[in-house]
This record gives structure tokens, C-alpha cells and sequence, in this order.
């Protein structure tokens, strides 16, 4: 069961991070916070399955504060653009 | 019974790791930034959701369960609300182009 978790774990983070190719390529700005976005996510689905892999119970509370964090990038990333855009109208 | 809980956690965790895929998959392939967004919530709600049901079947106790559940719900929230707030900038984009 260890050894599936840990590949599980594996294979959720190689996906996401092939998801980060749309970084590169935009074209917007949002299609770029959206694979940051997927990246928190997948980085929560890949602490919680290690954290079962390797008995390590404090590796959720680190998912918690990830999930946090990710919510407050997208917010923050939404509060700039409007007020850019405000400032140019 | 072990056997049976395992079986049921490589289940969910193997169905959550594909809607990971399928969010990814969507993210590059999807022509526009509003169906990108809706392959994106599929992965986030669905994928995490069904990870952290695979987990459910293999904790130890009641509160590592609930801490795994408000990791979920967390997330769904979250998704909720940046998503409404990401397809707001994103439609505003769009007469630019």
C-alpha cells in the first residue's frame, strides 16, 4: 500500500507540473494563475497521500496551509488586475 | 477486511489521479480561459476529493479523518470563490484580444 501511495503521490506532481507548460504559453494572465492554481491543488493531493505513505500526520497540516495559501494567490492576483485596470480607465 | 479497505483506497485514489490528468489534459488542450476554468475545478474538486476518500478508508482515527474531510472542504470553498473571481478577469479579457 506504501509503495502505491508513494507512486500516486509520484504521478499526481508529474501531471501538475506538465500542467505548468500553460505558464509558459499563456496567452492571458489568468490561464497562467490557473496552472498555479492546479498546482496547489495537486501539491495537496500529493502531501496528503505522503503523508499517509510515510506516517508523517504533520505532512496534512502542511496541505491545510497550502490550501490557504493557494486561495489567497488567486484572490490577490484578481485584487491587482482589477486595480490596474481601474487606474487605466 | 484489510484487503477489502485497500482495494477500495487503490479505487479512489487511482479515479482522483485521473481527474488530476483530466484537469491537466483540459488546461493545455481547451481552446479558451473559460473552458480552461471549468477543467480546472474538475481536478480541484474532484480529484482531491476523490484522493481524500481513497485516504479515508486507511486513517487510524476520527479526528484524522475530519482533518482530511476540512482539508476537502477547504478547497472546495476556495475553488468556489477564485473560480467566480478568475472567470470575472478572464471574460474581461476577452474584448481586449
Amino acid at each position: 500500500m506504501v509503495d502505491f501511495l508513494l507512486a500516486a503521490a509520484g504521478f499526481v506532481l508529474v501531471t501538475v507540473a506538465v500542467g505548468l507548460v500553460r505558464i509558459l504559453s499563456g496567452p492571458g494572465d489568468a490561464d497562467r494563475i490557473m496552472a498555479a492554481q492546479l498546482l496547489g491543488t495537486g501539491g495537496i493531493a500529493a502531501l496528503l497521500l505522503l503523508a499517509q505513505a510515510m506516517s508523517v500526520p504533520a505532512a496534512i497540516d502542511v496541505g491545510l496551509v497550502l490550501a490557504l495559501l493557494a486561495a489567497f494567490v488567486s484572490v490577490a492576483f484578481v485584487k491587482g488586475v482589477t486595480r490596474s485596470q481601474a487606474g487605466e480607465a | 477486511m484489510t484487503l477489502a479497505l485497500d482495494g477500495l483506497t487503490v479505487l479512489a485514489v487511482c479515479a482522483g489521479a485521473f481527474f488530476f490528468l483530466a484537469g491537466t489534459v483540459g488546461l493545455l488542450r481547451f481552446p479558451d480561459a473559460l473552458s480552461r476554468l471549468h477543467a480546472l475545478t474538475k481536478a480541484d474538486n474532484l480529484g482531491l476529493g476523490l484522493v481524500v476518500l481513497g485516504l479515508l478508508f486507511q486513517v487510524g482515527g476520527v479526528l484524522a479523518a475530519l482533518k482530511l474531510i476540512s482539508v476537502w472542504l477547504l478547497t472546495l470553498l476556495a475553488g468556489a470563490t477564485v473560480t467566480q473571481l478568475l472567470a470575472r478577469v478572464a471574460r474581461a479579457d476577452v474584448p481586449h484580444d
